[in-house]
């Protein structure tokens, strides 16, 4: 504790620089996956591509997956954002593709019947109705990004793993300590908040 | 291509260190799985007819599932120290989440009709669990523990950080001295044992799931 009241500004700048690098691997893998998720929506074999490889994906082992990465890009944050947009994005592409595809037809077809366009059925009924799922697999997408980038401080990318990597390597617990239950705290409070969102959303789309 | 044959010529040079790795880290996972469920399946099972449990278990096992691999590993150093026992513990924290939630969710979502007609075929509580519960539940209960082990054998990479051993130290010795085919000599063959777990568990799953439900 005496530790952490010393050195606060450390663990700030891990929590920062955590958040950083998490919300821009998020950022991307959300623009590359709505254009995708679209097209999955569409088209089945695309859809079952997403599900397949996102499955697949998922299953590698961080630690392992930011090694593999290693002889291709490089170490630091580049390969750490290649490897979370890598786990991010298919979560996000199934979500986003489900969702839509889960808006009722008779919802569809009255809004066609009203006069409205594929951009408008598409932004102003589809989209709406599928924020809950998107939500949620927003939700999943950033808490596996955090947990990532914790791994990611090994090779260089910062954050909060650099405090828990220099007190393993130290001995020294309460660097330990700090790094890791901030950490936690983070991945906690960001489910918790989008958890809140979604349950909100889903009150509102269910009416 | 290169990098390749030097992590296999790797190998094939340190035959013992690779297969003392390979099965340290295959007991530490079976190890944490085994006692995760032994711990999570019969706790899942009591508080599944406990509404009030139920719901604080599954929150807790929520919030436990979001916590950050590397972190509970780090926590748990500090105070049990280093090596093969610390990584069983944090490993059997991370598998326990998914096992519960699953569990306590199959069992509850079992039909009440048909354990009402159990218990009017005259089967005491034990009975009904045994018979009824438990192997209705099987598929969805089986589900979690695939979706443990997968994350088991993925945090048993990251045990080599807190010297649990296992494939992990190649990975680890490897970026410390860049040594890329090493790392690859640790890296590979964890994914594969990730990607063979998953398949391995779910063939499992489609066998214990009655054929009737299969999708």
């Amino acid at each position: 504790m005496t530790w952490f009241l010393r050195n606060w500004d450390q663990v700030l700048l891990g929590l920062y620089e955590h958040i950083v690098i998490s919300a821009s691997a998020l950022g991307i893998s959300f623009v590359l996956a709505f254009a995708v998720g679209l097209w999955a929506a569409r088209r089945e074999s695309v859809f079952q591509a997403a599900l397949a490889i996102s499955g697949f994906l998922y299953t590698i082992p961080t630690l392992a997956f930011l090694a593999l990465l290693i002889p291709v890009v490089g170490l630091g944050k580049t390969n750490a954002i290649v490897v979370m947009v890598c786990f991010s994005l298919l979560i996000l592409i199934r979500n986003i593709a489900t969702g839509i595809r889960g808006a009722p037809g008779e919802v569809v077809d009255a809004a066609r019947g009203m006069g409205m366009s594929g951009t408008q059925v598409l932004w102003k009924v589809e989209v709406p109705l599928a924020m809950p799922v998107i939500v949620a697999g927003l939700r999943i997408a950033a808490v596996t990004v955090i947990s990532v980038s914790v791994v990611a401080a090994y090779i260089g990318a910062g954050g909060l793993g650099t405090l828990i990597f220099n007190g393993i390597a130290n001995d020294h617990a309460p660097k330990i300590w700090a790094g890791a239950l901030t950490a936690c705290a983070l991945a906690v409070a960001v489910d918790l908040s989008l958890a809140a969102w979604e349950r909100r959303l889903l009150r509102r789309t269910r009416g | 291509m290169n990098l390749l044959l030097e992590a296999w010529t790797f190998i094939l040079e340190h035959p013992a260190r690779f297969g003392q790795a390979l099965f340290t880290h295959v007991t530490l996972s079976a190890a944490a799985l085994l006692t995760a469920c032994a711990i999570a399946i019969p706790l899942g099972v009591y508080l599944a007819d406990r509404a009030r449990g139920a719901l604080v278990a599954i929150n807790a096992a929520n919030i436990g599932r979001t916590l950050p691999s590397l972190a509970v590993l780090a926590l748990v150093m500090p105070i049990l120290g280093t090596g093969f026992a610390p990584s069983w513990f944090a490993l059997t924290l991370l598998a326990i989440p998914p096992i519960l939630i699953n569990t306590v969710t199959a069992v509850r979502e079992v039909d009440a009709d048909v354990v009402d007609a159990a218990r009017g075929m005259g089967m005491d509580a034990g009975e009904i669990i045994r018979k009824i519960k438990l192997p209705l539940a099987l598929p969805v209960l089986f589900a979690g523990v695939r979706t443990a082990a997968v994350q088991v054998v993925s945090g048993a990479v990251l045990a080599a950080y807190i010297g649990g051993g296992g494939l992990g130290d190649f990975i680890t010795a490897g970026i410390a001295m860049m040594a890329v085919p090493q790392l690859l000599v640790g890296a590979i063959p964890a994914t594969l044992l990730s990607l063979g777990t998953d398949f391995l568990f779910g063939r499992i799953q489609r066998w214990l799931t009655p054929p009737g439900l299969r999708t």
